[in-house]
């Protein structure tokens, strides 16, 4: 007892003259979600004091991974640096070949995430999860899926949904578009089978009645929608396109005990529950040995969805 | 008649003074960041978003709108005065305003740029207000087979309207096309042409292009010029103010800017770009002085300034009756407004009317803040070009290296900055325009992801292509557009053609 006392106000000191002065790197361009989760984080970490001044910088391009690389080698040890990224860095890391990884940097928490949606057009006769699985059954190549870039997390869902399903997923008809959004324009105007995209994006459409809702990809039920999961619908599909929040590579125990417990506070504040309820994401915040164990889930059965479509050789 | 009611009550609250203050330090902010060249409108109002925060609900809304027409503008005042677009969308501004700005017509310039925003934003408001829910099922209608139709018109129709060399004009086209296959295919996921250097993964950035192409080219091309001629620094020529024959010639593009640019806005998959084209592309045709096209015609200002800000408000559109950002600016407005939790989608006009209307009035009042503002500034910015030719392109270069290393801190990012100044500098000296190659840039992926998406729906199938009215109508004026004139060519009336071609760089 003594020993913990002692080590928590020797962590303490440590922690108590330096405040922290966040520099928060987007690797996206401005607009994104891994952009507005950085430009959230500043806020709130402002606001409640944890950073008084902290700044977001913005290093777009390829899925993030040229942020990273640049993120991983020029901030070794330095403690103040942070870099937001998601589940779409994962497969981007693998489809581009990228020589740095989530290896590289130290990931701290995961701090929001979004479910799949399955959606078809109100007009399309296809009624239920079943319905498409039977036409995606009987020819992959006739169902067209509008998702968001190729390799993200939209088509890797479409691949797991194949794959479950007993389809080939070298043969699935993804139609790629530069977001969910634009995608939604091709599924309302009925130019594809079926859509994937988080829920988010469809939200407003399947309300007001224009898109039928199929499935989600949770693990349970999402309280207030009105859809089954995937698993239930028979398919073993699980998959959250969650973002992040990690640290530069080098740091001490001590220096990582620091950032985990500011983000933690920043996490914890009515103010970031605010910022999130307004923005409609979800809390899926989870930090630790328990991160790291699921982070390393999701890097293997990527890499194998992303072999069985075809992008990752 | 609600909606007009809700307008009234939205304009009422957004005309207090304290609501006009905010107006004009959100207008202010606006103009000072985007005025920066190399940062668009989409950065500026991510940078000042946070600005905002603080008001509450109709304030923030207001000064926010400020904010963005000031950066909308801001930007169309460094590409006349610099040469240095922002954003791709001010590319065609930059052609002929920055050809009136070294001409003595920077005031005009600018002039017709702020009026014509102006009106085009105000109409484009108003179509936005009274008629967005029933756009938008136009809009839906278009699919990648249509865009594709789309795509091919605006090709024809801009490649003639560039250069009297057809070859030259066409070599520099292809060369946009190719870089344009630079980056990973978004289709498949796979990079092409990338060698390996991960910065090339996301293809050429177009605002680095265009700044190089037009702003560090033309300072080495300045630079190159042994012999500097003194008397070409004419800032100010004649009134800094529209004169009779500038309104005359102005109001026509003005309008048809507005009508090409807000429909094409308002399409999902539209982008700005294509209506500033179009526009350019039209004014050329029509205009009863095309010997001044290419050297600085106040049509081909007038018009695509216009279609810019109407292509803007039609953006709005799919934002609140889909929930749809179409570019990265509407992206960043979709953030902006979440912070009031208006959730944008087909049921926000009939739960948030208040808010939305609210939304619209403040556009309105932020868009003639603009005007107020800037037209007596004009008079100011024109000052720039008294700077001695070596100090304002010493300058020039300074903000194109600062603009590319805001917009994208990386060093490969300004060494492509460079190697392309040197491309543009070399295509100057042997005469080949550089608008084709950064339109090539913008247009080809566009095209291309459109066609392959079409072919892939229809598993293969090419007469998918022409399978849709609205797609055949659109491909069969494109072919009118190739053909007839290679006709008129062919019986001897060619010379008639290059010279209406006119001269663009």
């Amino acid at each position: 007892m003594k020993q913990f006392v002692l080590a928590s106000l020797f962590a303490g000191a440590l922690a108590m003259p330096a405040m922290a002065d966040y520099t928060i790197i987007a690797p996206a361009n401005p607009g994104g979600g891994w952009d507005q989760t950085a430009r959230t984080m500043q806020t709130v970490m402002q606001e409640e004091g944890i950073s008084p001044s902290a700044q977001v910088q913005n290093v777009p391009g390829a899925g993030g991974t040229i942020g990273l690389a640049q993120f991983a080698s020029q901030n070794k040890g330095n403690a103040d640096a942070l870099i937001v990224g998601g589940y779409v860095m994962v497969g981007a890391i693998l489809t581009n070949n990228s020589p740095v990884s989530l290896k590289d940097v130290t990931p701290i928490a995961r701090l929001t995430g979004e479910y799949e949606a399955i959606v078809v057009p109100a007009a399309s006769p296809i009624q239920d999860m079943k319905g498409l699985v039977e036409a995606l059954k009987a020819d992959p190549g006739a169902v067209s899926w509008a998702g968001g870039s190729a390799g993200g997390t939209d088509h890797i869902a479409v691949g797991l949904i194949a794959k479950a399903a007993g389809v080939d997923p070298t043969k699935i008809n993804y139609i790629a578009y530069s977001g969910g959004g634009e995608a939604l324009a091709a599924i309302l105007g009925n130019q594809v089978t079926a859509g994937v995209s988080s829920l988010g994006e469809f939200d407003a459409q399947i309300k007001a009645g224009t898109l039928r809702l199929l499935a989600v990809s949770s693990p349970e039920r999402i309280e207030g929608v009105d859809a089954p999961t995937l698993k239930e619908a028979g398919l073993d599909v699980e998959l959250q396109n969650w973002r992040m929040v990690a640290a530069a590579p080098g740091l001490s125990d001590e220096q990582k005990a620091k950032v985990t417990a500011d983000v933690e506070k920043m996490v914890k504040s009515e103010n970031w529950q605010k910022q999130l309820s307004d923005k409609g994401w979800a809390d899926t915040y989870l930090s630790g040995a328990d991160f790291d164990a699921q982070l390393e889930k999701d890097v293997t059965s990527t890499e194998a969805v992303l072999k069985d479509i075809g992008l990752v050789k | 008649m609600g909606a007009f009611d809700f307008l009234l009550q939205g304009l009422a609250t957004a005309a207090e003074p304290m609501m006009l203050l905010y107006a004009l330090i959100g207008v202010t902010l606006g103009t000072a960041v985007g005025v920066l060249p190399g940062i668009g409108p989409a950065l500026t109002v991510a940078l000042l978003l946070p600005v905002t925060y603080r008001l509450d609900a109709a304030g923030s809304l207001i000064m926010f709108a400020g904010i963005y027409y000031g950066g909308m503008y801001g930007g169309s005042t460094t590409s006349i005065l610099l040469n240095t677009p922002g954003e791709s969308a001010s590319i065609i501004t930059a052609l002929e305003g920055n050809k009136m700005a070294r001409k003595g017509r920077g005031g005009p310039a600018l002039a017709t740029a702020a009026i014509g925003s102006f009106i085009a934003g105000l109409i484009a408001t108003l179509l936005l207000a009274f008629l967005a829910p029933s756009i938008v099922k136009v809009a839906l209608v278009f699919g990648p087979r249509e865009y594709f139709a789309l795509m091919v018109l605006a090709f024809v129709t801009v490649s003639a309207a560039f250069g009297d060399s057809a070859l030259r004009g066409l070599t520099s086209l292809f060369l946009g096309l190719a870089l344009a296959c630079v980056g990973i295919d978004q289709l498949t996921g796979q990079a092409r042409l990338s060698f390996g250097v991960p910065e090339l993964l996301d293809g050429i950035e177009v605002t680095t292009m265009a700044v190089a192409m037009f702003a560090v080219g033309e300072a080495l091309f300045i630079a190159g010029q042994r012999n500097v001629q003194a008397d070409e620094v004419t800032a100010v020529k004649g009134s800094i103010w529209m004169s009779r024959a500038d309104w005359a010639r102005s109001w026509k593009p003005w309008l048809r800017g507005t009508f090409l640019g807000f429909p094409i806005g308002a399409m999902p998959a539209g982008g700005a770009e294509i209506g500033t084209f179009l526009s350019y592309a039209t004014e050329k045709k029509l205009t009863k002085h095309p010997e001044e096209f290419g050297e600085g015609a106040i049509e081909g200002v007038a018009g695509p300034e216009a279609a810019n800000n109407a292509s803007a408000a039609g953006t709005l559109v799919p934002l609140l009756t889909l929930g749809l950002p179409t570019s990265a600016t509407a992206a960043i407005m979709l953030a902006g407004f979440q912070q009031f939790g208006l959730q944008p989608g087909p049921l926000l006009f009939a739960t948030n009317p208040t808010l939305v209307w609210g939304l619209i009035a403040s556009l309105l009042i932020a868009n003639a803040m603009l005007l107020v503002l800037n037209l007596p500034m004009i008079g100011l910015w024109v000052k720039l070009l008294t700077v001695p030719k070596p100090w304002l392109y010493a300058g020039i270069l300074l903000f194109a290296t600062l603009g590319t290393i805001g917009a994208n801190p990386s060093s490969f990012e300004l060494g492509m900055l460079l190697a392309f100044g040197v491309l543009g500098y070399v295509m100057r000296l042997f005469g080949y325009p550089i608008a084709p190659i950064v339109v090539g840039l913008i247009l080809g992926p566009m095209a291309e992801q459109q066609l392959r998406r079409a072919l892939s729906i229809s598993q293969g199938d090419w007469t998918t292509l022409v399978q849709s009215p609205i797609a055949a109508v659109l491909l069969g004026i494109a072919a009118l557009a190739l053909i007839v004139p290679l006709i008129l060519r062919a019986r001897g009336k060619g010379q008639v053609l290059s010279q209406l071609a006119g001269d663009e760089d």
